[in-house]
């Protein structure tokens, strides 16, 4: 089995002149779940396709269970569960027959692939259409047969490509859940342009832009990125005048005064709820809210992602 | 070993529920049957001949199958690459070649049952006359092998393409150009300028030649040698172009 170890080398594909991927290198170790970010046509998808073996690379390979994706594909297919894009699965066939055929594809033959398929559909809530035609089904439960069938073999790699994109909240909620409890003993990676989503399931995210690793850190470092970081927000009645006297306040880099809010800058390394909240105090100002930024990722993301656009 | 013919057999399987969950199967077994008896008895003449035997029907098996084989295979790769199945498919851990056979032997199994429905056919001839059944179950043998080669080629084709019905065209097409080739018509457009060895070989290409000998009962293993290399053929070229254009 060897260890558990995803290794990209130099990862590329091309597409003619376009390069969709491009010389990607990195390692995930067990216990990671691992977040791609980036922009549609990044190459997030492409890496995952080449990593599952649906695609070969131009140039590099990836090393996964210490099986060569390239020279020894069905092994290291063994050990990976994918969802692809769009979760496609065979509409014709109901949610039991197509889990069925999974199973046995997967090794499993008659009553034991018939269990595999049946804790699939338990373990993804689908008991009550399981005798259905996949074509029947809403978009939501489409996507659950889909990650039934990523994970029907207890992989030791997940590999899903947005795999909440269509679903409600609540429904986001469950698969966000389910990553969860999956989480300690495998290496999961998943892509999204969802940016709530890594902080809400990933322990590292990666950045990938025009096919290439423009940031690879964990969410609470992506976040702390952020101009806002540590920088404190607050409602005020006449905010031009507070916001005079707030921009002389020891360690306030800048003050931006946007749609009614007044925000605060911090310069390198300073605490400014504390100065702030004396200032109010002092001044007797009518603050009707006030509170400290952790960041914000969809701007870190928009900053990191056009900083490399010509 | 095993865990190829265990592949190739769970695709197999997989595909021939695909078919009988949807009413394409039923339709196709309908019309097919429908043909081959219009083709037996009306334009074969099946009953004024009085000969027992099965000419009339088997005659007619490279022309149905002209257009009823691109029919089930247009959709064979075309319908996965379009629904983005092919990714699901692919990436099991499967090799594209047992993939590929194993959506071949379903709808070349699929094609041999419609066959055998036939039945009622072979049934009439037994009650009118005494055939020579060695002579039919040959015939059958034969038509099920050239029903391979045109399967073989329409898969390959739908490999091309993620609309079904340029498949089915092409592959009517190119089909059309098989069952031909030793024909005036085919011969014509390159008598002339190809050399006498390339002639040969063309005609030599011919369905109809080969499936004229077994059709009659006669099984020369020169004529199964050619449907076997014809269906291997298109099948590692299937392969091929699967591997190159189930991306695009």
């Amino acid at each position: 089995m060897g260890e558990l170890r995803i290794e990209a080398r130099s990862l590329s594909k091309h597409w003619g002149d376009l390069k969709a991927v491009d010389d990607l290198s990195f390692t995930v170790d067990s216990g990671e779940v691992l977040g791609f970010l980036g922009p549609n046509g990044a190459g997030k998808s492409t890496t995952m396709k080449m990593l599952t073996g649906f695609l070969t690379p131009t140039s590099g390979t990836a090393v996964i269970n210490g099986h060569d994706i390239i020279s020894n594909s069905l092994a290291a297919r063994q050990s990976i569960g994918y969802l692809p894009e769009g979760a496609p699965s065979y509409g014709e066939l109901t949610v039991r027959q197509f889990l069925q055929f999974i199973a046995r594809v997967r090794g499993f033959s008659g009553t034991q692939a018939s269990s595999k398929a049946n804790a699939a559909i338990e373990r993804l809530n689908l008991t009550d259409v399981r005798e259905q035609t996949i074509e029947t089904l809403s978009k939501g439960f489409k996507r659950r047969v889909g990650l039934a069938q990523a994970i029907l073999h207890d992989p030791a790699i997940l590999i899903l490509d947005e795999p909440t994109d269509g679903l409600d909240p609540n429904q986001k909620h469950e698969v966000r859940d389910l990553i969860h409890e999956m989480a300690s003993d495998k290496i999961i990676i998943i892509s999204t342009h969802i940016l709530e989503e890594v902080s809400a399931v990933c322990n590292r995210a990666m950045i990938i832009s025009d096919g290439r690793l423009l940031v690879d850190d964990t969410p609470a470092g992506l976040i702390g990125r952020s101009r806002y970081h540590n920088a404190v927000t607050l409602v005020v009645e006449q905010p031009e005048k507070v916001a005079s006297r707030l921009s002389e306040l020891p360690g306030a880099r800048k003050v931006e005064l946007r749609e009614g809010e007044l925000t605060v800058f911090p310069s390198e390394g300073a605490a400014l709820l504390e100065v702030v909240s004396e200032a109010i105090r002092e001044n007797h100002w009518d603050v009707s809210e006030l509170r400290l930024e952790a960041g914000r990722l969809d701007e870190v993301f928009r900053q990191v992602t056009q900083e490399v656009q010509p | 070993m095993s865990q190829a013919r265990h592949a190739i057999l769970n695709v197999t399987r997989r595909e021939l529920t695909g078919y009988f969950s949807t009413p394409v199967a039923w339709v196709f077994i309908v019309i097919f049957l429908v043909m081959a008896g219009v083709f037996t008895f009306y334009i074969g003449s099946f009953f004024e001949r009085g000969i027992s035997d099965l000419a009339p029907f088997f005659q007619f098996h490279p022309w149905l199958y002209l257009f009823l084989v691109p029919a089930i295979s247009m959709r064979l790769w075309a319908e996965e690459r379009r629904s983005g199945t092919v990714e699901l498919l692919l990436t099991l851990p499967i090799t594209t070649w047992q993939a590929v056979a194993g959506k071949f032997l379903a709808a070349w199994l699929f094609i041999g049952l419609a066959l055998i429905l036939t039945f009622p056919v072979w049934m009439t001839v037994n009650y009118l006359g005494s055939p020579d059944n060695g002579a039919i179950a040959a015939a059958y043998f034969g038509s099920w092998l050239m029903a391979g080669g045109f399967l073989a080629i329409g898969s390959c084709i739908s490999a091309l393409t993620q609309n079904q019905v340029v498949a089915f065209i092409i592959s009517v097409v190119v089909c059309f150009g098989f069952l031909l080739s030793g024909l005036p018509m085919v011969m014509n457009l390159f008598s002339g300028w190809a050399p006498q060895a390339i002639l040969d070989a063309i005609a030599d290409f011919s369905f109809l030649a080969h499936f004229a000998a077994i059709s009659k009962g006669v099984i020369d293993i020169r004529d199964v040698f050619y449907f076997g290399l014809v269906i291997v053929f298109w099948m590692i070229a299937n392969t091929i172009i699967l591997d190159l254009k189930k991306a695009d």
